[in-house]
């Protein structure tokens, strides 16, 4: 492969409430056994980008653990490999990733030491399949300077939340706003971009003389009329998670059958940490609709419409309706969640009610297991 | 330099015929078992668990799928530097070439193999066995007594006692005397093939008795090392172990899996099974499906009414459909409205929709009797069972089944129809 793959997994939003108290949105779970970062890091793997690097700052424990091994994505070789880079204290420097662009510039040696031509920089919140080896055919074939992986969003979407795109005639970025008070046009940047390596190292190092440490206003949207910048088309399933309602819709869109055929069956498939895990089981008293269950769980009670992640014991008489239950978790019998976020680790006492009424709601609750 | 305390040698040659269909194009260490796992699973995360780290598999029936599923070790963590898990098959010599005659030829052949490591034991495991075992404490208990060999045993009911090899051992364990299927057994204890040697002891027994044809363990060996003063122990072991060398035990050992708190545990944290996994999503289940008491494994989708099963990973089972007391293998599909009662149904099958399994009256097999029994019905791997078909029971049906071959779209109870081809 030409490319190297860089994946901005430093993010945090507070809109994600509760939920990042935990963890970077890149290690969120996704799907019953996934982690967010798994869908870049397998489009990677699967587009044969060897050499990865992982910059992460917030919260990184989980997606530490997580990353533990590379040999799941298959990274870990001699023609390559997984890095995972934070923030260090060197002589020259003491601060933390100021923005995405300081975050790569702060470890420019791995892109001078590399050889490859091209840099694939993708976020690790976003869940999606992409064959890199195709984007990356459509950015020499336009000459382009850089390339931005840009989406047609439902009209009804919330599109002032990412970054807004026009296009021109040739695909070309004729306007890039970020968060726009009011969008322009329905297409966004769906975050993943292709540069040639050399123009990297040197807009990243130009950036940073001026102080500027951000990699999407101060470098593309600051060069748009400079550079050539274009748009490549993404018509399949693509989400962004930066809330707890994103993050929500992402999980329940697994119930769907296209979505999960996409996802779970169809070439290339999506690699995660394996976790060894017997099969799910159902005893007497199981009745599920509509749900996905993960392996190592335990099933006692009615599961309706909702995500089970892997490792989670249900109760008798429990009724889990519209929830996500992520892993680890203990409910004791006679429980009743309705539209509930139930955190991983949790153990919820038995005969609980727990309701989300006029939004998702987050449930923590770390009480002492007292019996499984 | 390399040195490994004690080295495990896996027997994993056979072909375990008395599985019938199931092991037609499989060893029987690489028929699945519990929904994903393979039965070879156990006694190589034994092998882990236990701090082993060298692993010998010996193979020669059927390799393909055993060697697919070990590859270089990763999902035991035996990729090693030194040592690790290295799949053993027969190979050919300048002098004489031969197939592996038994147990203890086949170990016999790979004496270089062992050499390598420098080990001070070898444990000699075979792949046909589920249990939970810590080998080390084996060891202990052979290290404490100043054993040459130390055989595993377990207590068994002195009427059942006459289909095993017995040890009579004195006070402390030590082996006085054998039976081979005795009729009137001295002793309950019956050998489970589980042996730990001094290396130097083995290989002095093999290099002695390697001129006998279908060189043994348990007829030629263990008896050798006896006669010529060795000490050999008995150790006792009281947990779960299980052969599954019948369809009907095989069938019952992953149905006990389903109880509430089911007598082999798999979902204790701290001795682990390992498998190789391809999947790992999570399993889909529909609106208006019924699952009761099931294992279920990755990647399933289920929309029918499933009850008392065992069913493995990436396996499909429509609407309207009723599996009943039945184990259905990796990546199966199952169309809409079938019934399936007391069903083996192998990897790879393609059942159409209507099909009726394990239906009407029970009539000994006609063909094999003895594999094909207790009224279950056996569907081989890759089976391709067209719209409307009806099997009976203690019958197995393998193959590319067109209507041609049945009469009536019906397969009665008893019958066997094996054909070749099936599902690409």
């Amino acid at each position: 492969m030409k490319a190297i793959g860089i994946i901005l997994a430093g993010g945090h939003s507070h809109r994600m409430r509760e939920l990042a108290n935990k963890r970077a949105i890149s290690a969120m779970p996704i799907a019953g056994s996934y982690r967010s970062i798994d869908f870049a890091l397998s489009s990677m793997s699967n587009s044969h980008i060897q050499r990865v690097a992982v910059l992460t700052q917030y919260n990184a424990r989980s997606l530490n653990e997580h990353l533990s091994s590379s040999k799941w994505w298959d990274f870990g070789r001699k023609q390559g490999g997984l890095y995972v880079f934070t923030p260090v204290e060197t002589s020259e420097n003491s601060n933390w990733y100021r923005g995405t662009a300081d975050a790569i510039y702060q470890n420019l040696d791995f892109l001078k030491m590399s050889h490859e031509p091209y840099v694939v920089i993708a976020s690790g919140d976003c869940v999606y399949k992409l064959d890199f080896g195709k984007l990356l055919e459509y950015h020499i074939d336009k000459k382009a300077d850089i390339t931005v992986v840009v989406k047609d969003m439902p009209s009804e979407e919330n599109i002032e939340r990412y970054g807004n795109v026009q296009l021109g005639d040739d695909d070309r970025i004729e306007e890039f706003e970020e968060k726009p008070i009011v969008a322009k046009t329905n297409t966004v940047s769906c975050g993943i971009y292709v540069i040639r390596r050399r123009l990297l190292i040197e807009l990243i190092e130009k950036a940073n003389e001026e102080g500027r440490y951000d990699f999407v206003s101060d470098i593309i949207v600051r060069y748009k009329n400079i550079k050539r910048i274009y748009g490549y088309k993404l018509d399949s399933y693509w989400r962004n998670i930066a809330s707890v309602e994103d993050y929500y819709e992402t999980n329940m869109d697994f119930l769907k059958n296209d979505v999960r055929n996409y996802f779970f069956r169809e070439y290339p498939d999506v690699y995660s940490k394996v976790d060894d895990l017997p099969p799910a089981k159902y005893n007497v008293g199981a009745n599920i609709k509509n749900s996905l269950i993960s392996s190592g769980s335990i099933i006692n009670g009615t599961v309706e419409n909702s995500v089970v992640f892997k490792n989670v014991y249900v109760g008798n008489n429990c009724v889990i309706k519209n929830s996500i239950v992520l892993n680890d978790v203990f409910i004791g019998d006679n429980t009743y969640l309705e539209n509930c976020i139930v955190e991983a680790h949790d153990t919820i006492r038995a005969n609980s009610r727990y309701v989300g009424e006029e939004e998702i709601k987050v449930l923590i609750e770390q009480n002492d297991r007292y019996s499984i | 330099m390399i040195k490994k305390e004690m080295i495990a040698m896996l027997l994993a040659g056979g072909q375990g015929s008395r599985l019938g269909i199931l092991t037609s194009k499989v060893a029987k260490p690489a028929v699945s078992f519990g929904g994903k796992y393979r039965i070879i699973d156990f006694p190589l995360s034994n092998c882990i668990n236990s701090g082993i780290d060298t692993v010998g598999v010996l193979t020669q029936y059927q390799p393909l799928r055993l060697n697919t599923h070990i590859g270089i070790g990763i999902p035991w963590d035996l990729d090693r530097n030194i040592g690790g898990v290295t799949v053993l098959p027969p190979y050919e010599k300048s002098t004489n070439s031969e197939w592996y005659t038994g147990t203890a030829n086949a170990i016999y052949q790979n004496i270089d193999y062992m050499e390598t490591f420098n080990p001070e034991y070898v444990l000699i495991l075979s792949g046909d066995h589920i249990y939970k075992m810590d080998y080390e404490v084996m060891l202990d208990f052979h290290k404490k007594n100043g054993a040459e060999v130390t055989i595993a045993a377990m207590p068994v009911p002195l009427e059942e006692a006459k289909r095993f090899g017995i040890v009579i051992t004195d006070e402390n364990r030590k082996i006085t005397d054998f039976e081979e299927k005795p009729e009137n057994p001295r002793s309950n204890l019956a050998s489970m093939g589980i042996y730990i040697f001094n290396w130097k002891t083995l290989k002095e027994a093999l290099l002695a008795k390697a001129e006998q044809p279908n060189l043994d363990f348990g007829k030629h060996i263990i008896p050798y090392c006896h006669e010529n003063g060795s000490p050999l122990y008995a150790y006792e072991y009281n947990g779960y172990w299980k052969d599954v060398g019948t369809l009907h035990s095989y069938w019952e050992a992953n149905m006990e899996l389903i109880d509430i708190v089911p007598i082999f545990n798999l979902y204790e944290e701290y001795w682990k099974i390992y498998t190789k996994s391809d999947r790992l999503q999570p399993q889909y289940v529909a609106e208006n499906s019924v699952i009761e008491k099931c294992l279920i494994g990755e990647g399933t989708v289920v929309c029918g009414k499933v009850y008392n099963s065992i069913i493995g990973c990436g396996v499909t089972i429509e609407e309207g459909t009723v599996v009943r007391d039945s184990i259905i293998m990796n990546d199966t599909y199952i169309g809409k409205n079938c019934e399936i009662y007391k069903g083996i149904v192998a990897e790879n099958v393609n059942i159409g929709n209507d099909v009726k399994l394990g239906i009407g009256e029970e009539v000994d097999n006609e063909t094999d009797p003895h594999i094909y029994n207790h009224g279950l019905v056996t569907v081989g791997e890759k089976t391709v069972i067209p719209d409307g078909v009806t099997v009976g029971k203690n019958s197995v049906i393998a193959g590319d089944i067109t209507a041609e071959d049945l009469d009536n779209m019906s397969l009665g109870s008893g019958k066997t129809l094996i054909k070749a081809g099936g599902k690409a």
